[in-house]
């Protein structure tokens, strides 16, 4: 790539949001509505409000129990998902019950799980499992069912069972599968992560927002929205970077073969 | 008609789970109190099923679900075929969609709120935003997918830019457009529940938080299990509607013959 077409892509990318946060920025800028504060004065409050502080007592409580949450799930799923998907008549016998829970709102679940666990950290770490856990289980399942048969035979020509079997051939041929479950399920567990505390929580960054929308602080709440925000993008390019790294091999791969063919 | 073992063994499955929600709590696994028996919410359901406040409920949350969905597919398509025919405006956009689709709809919920109270408009601003993205991007890939050589094709046969859209850019990127309809509309109905039982705007969501409050525990796990139904008729609906709309298409032709 010569230097002017990389400068190219970078001004492409780069323009839009930059034209949109300087209209954003200069629109908002003499703005009285109470509503929609100036940006600078947003960013101002963001300081005050969140690196004060609030940083250790709210937003990493939140992403702990996402965290937690999530990996919960994240074992539970391709867990389950590698039994299910390899037996056909287990699968054929779960698959009905699955979609059904799979089809219930996961923010449904928020006040039964309040019944069942209370209003503390076990309830909420439960919430986020419960809206995790399907799309990382059904697309295990999927991607266990469509191992590649010449490669199965092969490992039982050269007699390879047990936990190299899993490790080599089941979880690695599901993983282009189970790494876009977990892009799912990842994005379901922030939006759960935060309604659990917007029901019931003492910190968290749920709790923090509704608590200024409450109060009618509306600068302070933009910066929750523009932090939550923040926190999603950042996370998506977390799981971009772990999926790269993962599945390096497989987009080798199909570049080949698209190549060859 | 004979049922063939797979789904047979489904039905079995699904029995199994049902009964596995009776025993558990008679057994005394987990207290009634918190998970009543499947035959009690069975009835609970029948009595909700009597009262004209349910109906009203799900007729606002279909409500919600529609408006929502509709606004969203509209926008998605438009924009989504308005960005994708000129390359510029897609390598333009690219950043700004990446950027903005992970941020997560319920960061909107406050911002709802203060708008629009717990009116129709705070659930279709949830809903909208949600379902919006899921539309776009597919439509994106779809545009981008249409094959070079039939849109040179059409260029050389000097079609307008109108025919070339309607003739060979919108079936081919229909398969994608109608994956993220069923995706978008899936989406939409969480959103819509969600809303209703945050925010509190009237619908199924909203009757949940209320008989969980009331503790109308048995009313509460029908309430769950209908907006699982839901769910599922959702999803099935808009599968049918996908088969119906691609009936000409290669895929669906040889699924059918096969």
């Amino acid at each position: 790539m010569t230097v002017a077409r990389i400068a190219w892509r970078v001004a492409m990318i780069v323009a839009l949001p930059a034209i949109l946060l300087a209209l954003w920025w200069f629109l908002s800028e003499g703005s009285t509505s109470y509503y929609a504060p100036p940006l600078s004065k947003i960013l101002k409050t963001f300081d005050d409000v969140w690196f004060t502080g609030r940083f250790g007592t709210d937003v990493v409580p939140s992403l702990l129990r996402l965290l937690a949450g999530f990996t919960i799930a994240l074992v539970l799923g391709v867990g389950l998902g590698v039994l299910i998907g390899s037996i056909r008549s287990v699968r054929a016998f779960c698959e009905p019950a699955l979609e059904f829970l799979r089809a219930i709102p996961p923010p449904v679940l928020v006040p039964v799980l309040i019944l069942l666990a209370g209003i503390g950290d076990t309830m909420k770490v439960f919430v986020v499992v419960s809206g995790c856990l399907w799309p990382i289980l059904l697309n295990t399942v999927e991607g266990v069912r469509a191992v590649d048969e010449v490669l199965t035979e092969t490992c039982r020509c050269y007699r390879i069972v047990g936990r190299t079997r899993l490790y080599q051939l089941v979880i690695r041929s599901a993983s282009p599968q189970i790494m876009t479950g977990v892009r799912q399920a990842l994005s379901i567990g922030i939006i759960l992560m935060v309604i659990s505390e917007m029901f019931a929580a003492s910190n968290g960054l749920g709790f923090t927002i509704i608590q200024f929308q409450r109060t009618f602080n509306v600068t302070e709440m933009w910066t929750g929205i523009l932090l939550l925000g923040a926190l999603g993008l950042v996370l998506a390019l977390l799981v971009r970077l772990v999926e790269w790294r993962v599945l390096r091999w497989y987009y080798g791969l199909r570049a080949s073969q698209r190549g060859s063919a | 008609m004979t049922l063939r073992p797979h789904t047979v063994l489904g039905i079995a499955g699904f029995g199994t789970f049902l009964l596995l929600l009776e025993l558990v709590p008679r057994i005394g696994i987990v207290s009634p109190e918190f998970l009543p028996p499947f035959s009690d919410m069975v009835v609970a359901l029948f009595q909700q099923l009597l009262t004209a406040e349910f109906w009203l409920a799900l007729l606002d949350t279909l409500k919600g679900w529609f408006l929502g969905l509709g606004i969203a597919v509209v926008l998605g398509v438009v924009i989504g075929v308005g960005i994708g025919i000129v390359p510029v405006l897609r390598e333009l956009t690219a950043s700004t969609i990446e950027f903005l689709r992970p941020i997560p709809s319920v960061a909107l919920i406050p911002l709802a709120v203060l708008m629009f109270d717990t009116n129709l408009g705070s659930v279709l601003m949830l809903v909208v935003y949600a379902s919006f993205w899921q539309v776009l991007v597919q439509t994106l890939y779809g545009v981008h997918d249409v094959d070079p050589v039939a849109r040179e094709t059409a260029r050389s046969f000097r079609l307008g830019r109108w025919s070339e859209v309607r003739y060979v850019v919108w079936p081919s990127a229909l398969p994608y457009v109608m994956t993220g309809l069923r995706l978008a509309a899936s989406v939409a109905l969480i959103l819509a529940i969600t809303a209703e039982l945050i925010i509190g705007a009237p619908g199924l969501g909203n009757q949940i938080g209320v008989a969980q409050s009331g503790g109308a525990i048995a009313s509460m796990y029908a309430l769950v299990l209908v907006t699982g139904g839901l769910g599922v008729g959702v999803d099935v609906l808009f599968r049918r509607l996908e088969r119906w709309a691609l009936r000409w298409h290669q895929s669906v032709r040889r699924e059918v013959m096969a």
